[in-house]
């Protein structure tokens, strides 16, 4: 279950942004990416889970065990927070959701629509999502957007667990979320100026 | 996937999700036709074959723009993408889901509109017929449109052009069913063609539309 990027390129919108960037993430190890706005670590975190190929470089991981977590929430306004979270649990065909619900303390907001939910507590069902998934491997961007201390300490133990259950986390955050991580520094990853001489560039 | 298609089915049926909103479109458009027409019945039971067609063609046209674009915007979009359902199931799902919230209820009012253009007797089954057979193809055919443009802001315009000349086929087929069924005449030619489109469509444009999604994201 270890995540190995080797000499990892990545591009947005037609222009490099990364290359070079090369870690290993070991079950049980959380690594923490920082960084300026701007410097790609959105980008990066997109093409290790595999929603735009690489310029260049090898990304190696077990097939299906990578959970992604974006700034969008993914969840339907209409849907109540307990079908919200079901349906990713059948899509990720795994059973009970009572755990996820219990561990950010949304039980009690169970049969609430997604619509009626403040933005932490939406935040919190964002990231309820990723203990439904039963992957190992989390892919986190800016998990605690809006979330106040309270709720940015039950994340904290969530992703405690996963680690001593031997997952492992990859978070692209600017706090403190209280527990120690190794921390890459995306910034000396920077790409050179350069376009890339493509015929489809402007579709890019 | 199951569990996408039910998701997709209680979105469209809750507040805000436009079902009936297609059923609506439709008998509207074709109890405007009398209207411009003038009531003479021998002149609106030759046309309503075709108006009756054109009619749940272009109700469907209404809802392919949520397909993708309210998954897309919420971030669901690159979640089930990153998911353990193939992205050509994704697509799948979402046009049966589709069709089954807009092409299912049209073909089951298309008779009672039938009445208001004064369709033969003749042609009611061959119209239940083909708007079964002939519906999921708009829907499929909608869905990979939905996917080309799916990020696009004002999509939904684009969406159209893009669409309805694919929905030519179909229309004919459809169309000259239920008039040839009206008439009498043998029905087995445009009726095959009809389902062969189809069948065509749902083997082949899931991947088409998944691959362009692919390309979408990025």
């Amino acid at each position: 279950m270890e995540l190995v990027v080797e000499d990892l390129a990545c591009a947005r919108g037609g222009v490099p942004v990364l290359e070079g960037v090369s870690f290993t993430l070991r079950p049980g190890h959380a690594l923490f990416l920082r960084g300026p706005n701007g410097i790609g670590k959105t980008t990066l975190l997109r093409t290790l889970a595999g929603l735009q190929p690489p310029l260049a470089g090898r990304i190696s991981v077990p097939p299906e065990t990578m959970a992604y977590a974006a700034h969008a929430d993914g969840l339907k306004a209409t849907l109540t927070v307990e079908e919200n979270l079901r349906f990713w649990a059948r899509v990720f065909a795994q059973g009970g959701i009572g755990a996820a619900l219990a561990a950010f303390e949304l039980t009690e907001l169970a049969h609430r629509q997604a619509q009626n939910l403040s933005a932490g507590q939406k935040r919190r069902l964002g990231l309820a999502r990723l203990l439904v998934t039963g992957r190992p491997i989390w892919v986190l961007d800016e998990p605690t957007v809006s979330l106040d201390t309270a709720s940015v300490a039950l994340f904290g133990q969530a992703v405690r667990r996963h680690l001593d259950g031997g997952g492992a986390v990859l978070i692209a955050t600017h706090i403190d979320l209280g527990f120690e991580a190794e921390v890459l520094d995306v910034a000396r990853f920077r790409a050179r100026p350069r376009s890339l001489d493509r015929f489809d560039e402007a579709f890019a | 996937m199951i569990a996408l298609f039910r998701r997709d089915l209680a979105l469209a049926i809750r507040a805000g999700g436009g079902f009936g909103l297609g059923l609506a479109f439709f008998l509207i458009v074709v109890v405007l036709v009398p209207f411009g027409v003038g009531p003479e019945s021998a002149i609106l039971s030759a046309i309503a074959p075709g108006i009756l067609w054109v009619g749940a063609l272009l109700a469907c046209l209404l809802s392919l723009d949520r397909i993708f674009a309210l998954d897309f915007e919420d971030g669901s979009l690159d979640l089930l993408a990153t998911a353990p359902i193939p992205l050509e199931g994704v697509v799948a799902m979402k046009a049966a889901a589709h069709w089954v919230t807009t092409g299912l209820p049209l073909t089951l009012a298309a008779p009672g509109l039938g009445l208001l253009l004064n369709l033969q007797a003749t042609g009611y089954g061959w119209l239940v017929l083909s708007l079964a057979l002939g519906t999921p193809a708009l829907s499929m055919i909608g869905t990979f449109g939905a996917a080309l443009t799916v990020g696009l802001k004002r999509g939904g315009l684009l969406l159209s052009l893009l669409v309805l000349p694919l929905y030519v086929p179909t229309l004919i087929f459809g169309a000259e069913t239920v008039s040839r069924g009206a008439d009498g005449m043998a029905t087995a030619t445009p009726l095959l063609m009809l389902a062969g489109i189809t069948l065509a469509t749902a083997a082949l444009l899931p991947f088409a539309a998944a691959a362009a999604i692919r390309i979408n994201l990025r």
